[in-house]
């Protein structure tokens, strides 16, 4: 946060429209949008618009090229890998999200309390940066292994692996705003430090908040993937990218149509988020651009 | 010297310990008896007693966190319940391809990505360096296995170039090993090269800014010696912070890539242990990375003293 917004006369100027105009100002932000609308779209139609059912057997069918009728051609069991890929936005997307909301819903909190309380901070600190440092796919593989594979596990695993990031980052946020004089003034005329924490400080560190969760999102859609590939995420009778990826392993000599079309998939989400997230960045919060 | 690397070890412990815990916690507190999910639906209760007892699980809970610490602390990680031998020795037997593939790949991912990253520093905003970022971006945003699997289609499927899967030892030769670690790492290593390109560039793009650097093209060097000799010397800890990071991540990564290729590493033995709910070999795991990515830090840190001499002071 810059201590620009808090002069005088920088309450004169009206915020929300030069933000979005600043935000799609920029090429890649607008590419980035795009992506991101084309998956939420497919996303949300999958019933609709999905050619097949994504998990109607037809063996008769089984690993047929690109066609006419299989845009994506069919995988082992004849199903449309169209319809699967189309149906795994969905998982991608909503596991995505629920992913997000941990790590940034504890992250935050974790963050400002780190941030304000000292004493706090000594201790959760050297614990989050432990969690940190760790390999994170491998803490969620391990963490999948006593848990056991379901979709539940990963939003419980991913979201503890990445939310030490967003604590990191809102306590450094804290750390400048809690020195702030409203914050001072706010204690000074009775209110306590546990109201000054949520009325003043959050408010003011809700902009590298955003900045993370739309990076979590982008961090979780590649974990989910990764963890189902590895057969210690979603239930492999769902679809999702990941898993279509992990069955493609066994035929991608003779049917690479099943290794191209999810990942090209999760390649687009994750693109489209890391570029609308860099736009965010940039718009909300100039000084964390060399991050 | 010695004092600095012991203060070093003192902060970098609760990366050892933090990952530990919570694997521990973890199995106490997930539901069912781990005993009993272990050995699987048709065990008999006389085999899960016996199980039970032989992994301390009746004792009380503060019995069982002292009784694990000593075990952690001699690194006396048990028996594996499916592959009947000490943990310790299977987790060795698989490190050999695990290691060589993360140091394959740590080398293609700093001499990529630094290149790469000086040359869009120095072209800020020219071609070179729109085509650079636009790549790591792309690299940024993909999985490393699936990466693999697009290795695998255009280099072993259509060109015939690599092997598709596999591993050769590194005692039939260190050629014929790194050949066929060469698809693998380049799939790790190209994506992890996006990242550290993108921090040496933005690392870069801070130091040509001073004044320095003025300077020293002022008095007429050469641009290649300001280049190296000045600026990439000065910018140099935020990438070295970069490769630390990058270990522990293509150390991740390379359980993915095992399984995609076949190469039986410290990643196949954990996704084997996950799927047979091996509670030792996981836990084992955990510590060897954790121990791993304390010594590489420890190694970093070193190097920083001795880049810039107030690190250690």
């Amino acid at each position: 946060m810059s201590m620009a917004a808090h002069e005088p006369g920088a309450w004169a100027e009206p915020r929300k429209a030069p933000f979005l105009a600043k935000l799609f100002s920029r090429t890649n932000v607008i590419i980035g949008t795009g992506l991101l609308v084309l998956v939420l779209a497919t996303a949300f139609s999958a019933d609709l618009l999905a050619p097949a059912d994504p998990n109607a057997l037809a063996v008769q069918n089984r690993l047929k090229p690109p066609s006419s009728t299989h845009l994506m051609g069919t995988d082992e069991f004849g199903r449309d890998v169209l319809s699967r890929v189309m149906h795994g936005a969905r998982t991608s997307l909503v596991i995505g999200c629920a992913v997000v909301l941990v790590a940034v819903g504890i992250g935050s909190l974790l963050g400002l309390l780190t941030g304000f309380y000292s004493r706090i901070d000594m201790v959760l600190s050297r614990i989050l940066d432990g969690l940190m440092s760790f390999p994170g796919l491998v803490l969620a593989i391990a963490m999948a292994g006593v848990l056991g594979a379901s979709s539940s596990t990963v939003v419980i695993a991913l979201g503890t692996v990445y939310m030490p990031r967003v604590a990191r980052v809102v306590r450094s946020s804290v750390l400048v705003v809690r020195e702030l004089p409203y914050v001072e003034a706010c204690i000074a005329v009775g209110g306590s430090r546990l109201y000054a924490l949520f009325r003043h400080v959050l408010p003011n560190v809700l902009s590298p908040i955003i900045v993370q969760a739309s990076f979590i999102f982008s961090y979780a859609v590649l974990g989910e993937a990764a963890l189902s590939f590895l057969g210690a995420g979603v239930p492999p009778t769902q679809p999702s990218w990941g898993n279509m990826l992990a069955e493609s392993r066994t035929f991608v000599v003779m049917a690479w149509w099943m290794a191209v079309f999810p990942g090209v998939a999760i390649m687009v989400t994750v693109l489209g988020l890391n570029l609308f997230g860099d736009g965010l960045r940039d718009a909300l919060d100039p000084k964390m651009r060399e991050r | 010297m010695a004092r600095f690397i012991l203060q070093r070890l003192v902060l970098l412990l609760p990366s050892l310990l933090v990952p530990l815990f919570l694997v521990f916690i973890l199995l106490h507190l997930a539901p069912g008896d781990p005993a009993a999910v272990m050995l699987g639906a048709d065990a008999s209760p006389d085999q899960v007693a016996a199980l039970r007892e032989r992994l301390g699980l009746n004792e009380p809970f503060l019995i069982q966190l002292v009784s694990w610490l000593k075990q952690m602390a001699t690194f006396n990680l048990g028996e594996s319940i499916f592959l009947r031998m000490p943990v310790t020795q299977a987790i060795l037997q698989r490190v050999e391809p695990t290691l060589i593939l993360t140091l394959y790949a740590l080398v293609i991912a700093v001499s990529i990505g630094m290149v790469s990253g000086v040359i869009s520093a120095v072209n800020r905003g020219g071609p070179a360096d729109q085509v650079a970022m636009g790549i790591a971006m792309l690299g940024v945003s993909m999985p490393e296995f699936w990466f693999g699997l697009m290795l695998i289609l255009l280099f072993a499927v259509e060109l015939r170039l690599f092997p598709v899967a596999g591993y050769i030892p590194l005692d039939r030769g260190l050629w014929q090993c790194l050949w066929s670690l060469t698809l693998p790492a380049l799939s790790v290593g190209l994506v992890q090269a996006a990242f550290i390109a993108r921090i040496t560039r933005s690392s870069m793009l801070d130091v040509l800014g001073e004044d320095f650097i003025r300077t020293a093209r002022a008095k007429g060097l050469a641009g290649r010696v300001v280049i190296v000799r000045h600026a990439l010397k000065n910018a140099l800890m935020p990438i070295l912070t970069a490769i630390g990071i990058t270990f522990a991540v293509l150390m991740g990564g390379a359980i993915a890539i095992e399984m995609v290729f076949n190469i039986p590493g410290v990643g196949r033995l954990l996704i084997n242990a996950v799927s047979r709910r091996d509670y030792p070999v996981i836990q084992g795991i955990v510590l060897f990375m954790a121990l791993t990515f304390v010594v590489v830090n420890l190694i970093v840190d070193v190097l920083y003293s001795l880049i810039d001499p107030r690190v250690s002071r």
